[in-house]
């Protein structure tokens, strides 16, 4: 299948007319993102290295990798990427954990299946900022719909949005409910995928369901979750709506932030730009190191190199 | 007798029922919520009830909404905006996805790989030179600059996803065509681009919701209220000292409607095309 694709390609190639034409299909969109993504990404390698603030926003000047040392040395910066990298793992293991078994259990026969996945995956369709806030006023301590379940059925409340990690619990809860759908429906296209005679044959050589699960599904299921698991990585530890508009921007004073939403604040409320760019300089590094170890180790993209 | 791989048990499908029934409850909870608050009367919005069809529901709120609040206004800024983005966004990524999926050419695999890297980027990385850059050029608080940038963000996805799609549509109806005389150009646009209409409707989608649903952009580049989109113009019913839980919901629900019915609509091609591209290799 694959080489059969290659050899459609060589033999477009040797048309010739093809390089032209493929510079010419590609070109706006490559124009487009070199505006709004290359251009701007170079222009924050400079500011990263400049004095860049509010009281030198246009005769700034450089100054060496002194942002970088700044941010560095910041316990914050620490303390955030602990609360960052705390954020997405917890995610990712929710919506990979509910995401997966809602699968298998929809991938089953059962009754009433098409309405169960339309309905599930409801928190995708909704955009993100509504959940986002809509989730805040439901953790709104007197009239929010959490605490007064919390009340009737367990009788307490929970300060949620007046204390670090109360907070932190609230986007967290926010994120899993509009995670787990996109891993729900890449699992379940995965598994349509794993041919029924697999598991007949494990049935006959008297295999358990863990063992099936384990030998069957999961290195079947690998390919398809290994880049959506990426992605989600990716977005998760850049997810800026869910924690500034729950947090309504780092509340309480500042504690509840992961590095993306500090980032912004540093930029947008405190005019500090070239710290903010050497800061977004590093968040980018980590995820760039983070992805490409992941996806070579996995070889998820082989086909991109084909 | 083996039993068939997908059957359950008359147990394991009560469990089975009771867990997605668990589950479905969770994800639906929050909209009933916001449904529910929107019918409120105009002087019950803070009671501590939890009742799903509140006492004596009334349409004030959206009344309210649509009469007494710039919401028409917000809703026009937006369905500029998001149709722009959407007639742009499709433009670039049939014609990009069909290079990348037809052709080998130098750059090829550093573009594609470079769009992969760009959602790693943290958004004030683009944000904040686009910010700068923008006042510089007088393009601040102008439609423009939101377009432009709005089109650039689901592009990586799109031109992606549309590759993948070209990617299963034999390249022999292409020859087929050219044989009999047609130009590349016209096998592309006549004869693929129609096969690849699920995969171009997934595209309109999501360039589509990237403009709907945006706030953080809209955020830094607009200042002036009568541009505001209407992630802006709710976030407005949230930061004013006293929130306006009603008019929120009610915005709330009529944004979401829209978006919500299409994208379940479409959900049976989504799932394909995102799993297409992993599953074939």
């Amino acid at each position: 299948m694959k080489s059969a694709i290659r050899n459609q390609k060589s033999k477009i190639d040797r048309s010739g007319k093809g390089n032209r034409l493929a510079y010419l299909y590609t070109s706006p969109a490559l124009i487009i993102m070199s505006l709004v993504v290359l251009y701007p990404f170079v222009y924050n390698v400079v500011i990263s290295f400049s004095n860049m603030n509010l009281s030198h926003f246009l005769d700034w000047r450089l100054k060496g990798p002194q942002n970088y040392y700044d941010v560095l040395s910041d316990h914050q910066f620490w303390y955030f990427l602990y609360k960052t990298v705390l954020w997405t793992v917890i995610n990712l293991v929710f919506h990979v954990g509910i995401g997966v078994y809602l699968a298998l259990l929809l991938n089953k026969d059962l009754k009433g299946k098409t309405i169960y996945r339309t309905l599930l995956i409801l928190p995708w369709a909704v955009p993100q900022y509504i959940t986002a806030l809509t989730w805040r006023g439901m953790f709104n301590s007197e009239y929010g719909a959490i605490n007064l379940l919390t009340e009737q059925f367990l009788g307490f409340q929970i300060p949620w949005l007046s204390t670090e990690w109360g907070a932190f619990t609230a986007c967290l809860i926010t994120n899993i409910w509009l995670g787990f759908p996109f891993m729900m429906i890449i699992a379940l296209g995965g598994l349509q995928s794993i041919p029924n005679e697999l598991y007949e044959a494990a049935d006959m050589d008297g295999a358990n369901t863990w063992h099936k699960f384990r030998n069957i599904t999961v290195p079947l299921l690998k390919p398809v979750m290994v880049p959506a698991i990426t992605l989600g990585v990716i977005w998760t530890f850049n997810n800026f709506n869910v924690v500034w508009l729950v947090s309504n921007g780092g509340e309480p004073s500042d504690t509840t932030h992961i590095l993306v939403s500090w980032v912004y604040k540093s930029a947008f409320t405190y005019f500090r730009m070239g710290y903010a760019a050497a800061f977004s300089m590093i968040i980018f590094a980590i995820l760039f190191v983070f992805s490409w170890r992941f996806i070579k180790r996995t070889k998820a993209t082989e086909n991109v190199y084909a | 007798m083996p039993k068939k791989p997908r059957d359950l048990t008359f147990k394991g499908k009560i469990g089975a029922h009771i867990v997605l029934v668990l589950f479905t409850l969770f994800a639906i909870y929050p909209v009933l919520r916001v449904i529910s608050i929107s019918l409120r009367p105009g002087d019950r919005l803070l009671t501590k009830s939890l009742a799903i069809i509140p006492a004596n529901a009334s349409l004030a709120s959206y009344y309210k909404l649509f009469f007494e609040e710039p919401f028409l206004r917000w809703m026009m800024n937006s369905l500029v905006i998001s149709f722009a983005v959407t007639v742009v966004g499709v433009a670039l990524a049939a014609t990009a996805g069909y290079a990348f999926s037809r052709y080998q050419f130098r750059g090829r695999n550093f573009s594609l790989i470079g769009l992969i890297t760009t959602q790693m980027f943290p958004v004030t990385m683009l944000l904040l030179p686009l910010f700068i850059m923008l006042i510089k050029l007088g393009l601040y608080d102008s439609y423009f600059g939101l377009i432009i940038a709005y089109s650039a963000t689901a592009l990586p996805f799109t031109v992606w996803q549309m590759k993948g799609y070209y990617d299963t549509i034999p390249y022999s109806l292409e020859e087929a065509a050219m044989i009999d005389g047609a130009s590349p150009f016209y096998a592309f646009y006549r004869i693929v681009l129609p096969l690849a209409l699920p995969a171009l409707a997934i595209t309109a989608l999501f360039s589509f919701m990237a403009a709907w649903s945006e706030y953080l952009v809209a955020a830094v580049l607009l200042q002036n209220r009568s541009l505001f989109t209407l992630p802006l113009g709710l976030k407005l019913f949230q930061s004013n000292m006293e929130v306006a839980w009603g008019l929120y919901s009610a915005g709330a629900v009529i944004v979401s409607i829209p978006v919500v019915v299409i994208f379940i609509l479409l959900s049976r091609w989504l799932i394909s095309g995102l799993t297409l591209g992993s599953v074939k290799g």
